[in-house]
């Protein structure tokens, strides 16, 4: 029964994940990417990361996707035709690394073993909950790296605004 | 208890979240499917062309749009990621107390600095 979720969500993501490079309509890529960011949510909350799953949530189904639909308006892609002659290549690729997955798989052998965690975190988690462990050590063992967190984005916005204001500043000057 | 009970028990709690998606998912579907059944259908050229404020269209809708979308876009993926930070210091204000406090007010100046600039610079204003 818990392999069945495992399969179900899994098969998902490797279903749209296909769709999102075989579709040659980026807007059906894209909601195919919405849909495989919700099934990764999914496989979180089966390994007991539900954190990790609001996070998929909030921040890439809904921030990133509306960045990758953004790109797409801007740059008016109406079909896109021109990545399908790297098809033998990506074949390649892929058959390679599943080659590589599965000779893994084999040489390990398909245990039900639980993944050894680091430092017994995986029995801390059940005991309290994921969301309350994670602000326990961000707010104090990670509090450096948080308030560094706070710079690096207040980085990327000042970035991002001068990058985008420089255009607006042309465009205006051109009318 | 075996490790897949545990998880039975685990997931049986986000059966509410099922029951959500699933109401979600019915609710679109049902609607287009009644309205597609229970719809009056007169097709005519005029009715079946692209609707744009009552003057005739120009040009295809898939345009490349400007980009000043884009920067609105940047700043509610910055905002967003800050409100990430906020949730675990929510769940667990309790214990951590005053300390906390001074270290989200620390996050949140850094945050009003970015904020005032955007403002002076004129990220937020359209023209």
């Amino acid at each position: 029964m818990a392999l069945a979720f495992f399969f179900y969500f899994s098969g998902v993501i490797v279903l749209t994940s296909v769709l999102v490079v075989a579709l040659r309509n980026p807007i059906y890529s894209a909601i195919s990417l919405l849909i495989m960011f919700f099934h990764v949510a999914g496989l979180y909350v089966t390994l007991h990361a539900e954190f990790l799953a609001a996070v998929q949530i909030i921040v890439y189904a809904g921030a990133i996707l509306v960045l990758y639909l953004f790109v797409v308006m801007l740059l008016n892609v109406k079909r896109e035709e021109r990545y399908h002659a790297q098809f033998p290549l990506a074949a390649l690729l892929g058959v390679t690394i599943l080659t590589e997955v599965l000779m893994l798989a084999i040489l390990r052998g398909f245990s039900s073993e639980p993944l050894p965690t680091l430092g017994g975190a995986g029995q801390a988690d059940q005991a309290t909950g994921n969301t309350e462990t994670i602000g326990e050590v961000l707010y104090s063992t990670y509090l450096f790296p948080f308030e560094v967190a706070s710079l690096i984005l207040l980085v990327a916005m000042i970035g991002a605004i001068v990058l985008a204001k420089k255009d607006i500043g042309l465009a205006s000057r051109n009318q | 208890m075996t490790g897949t009970e545990l998880l039975l028990d685990y997931l049986s709690r986000y059966f509410p979240v099922f029951v959500f998606v699933v109401i979600a998912l019915l609710f679109g579907v049902v609607t287009l499917v009644i309205s597609h059944f229970v719809q009056p259908k007169y097709p005519e050229a005029e009715k079946l062309s692209a609707y744009e404020c009552g003057s005739e269209p120009f040009s295809d809708a898939r345009m490349p749009f400007p980009v000043r979308y884009y920067i609105f876009a940047m700043l509610f993926v910055i905002f967003d990621i800050e409100v990430i930070f906020l949730y675990p210091w929510a769940v667990v204000f309790g214990k951590i107390g005053f300390i906390g406090l001074v270290e989200m007010l620390v996050f949140i100046a850094l945050f009003l600095v970015a904020y005032v600039y955007a403002w002076r610079k004129g990220a937020l204003e359209w023209d």
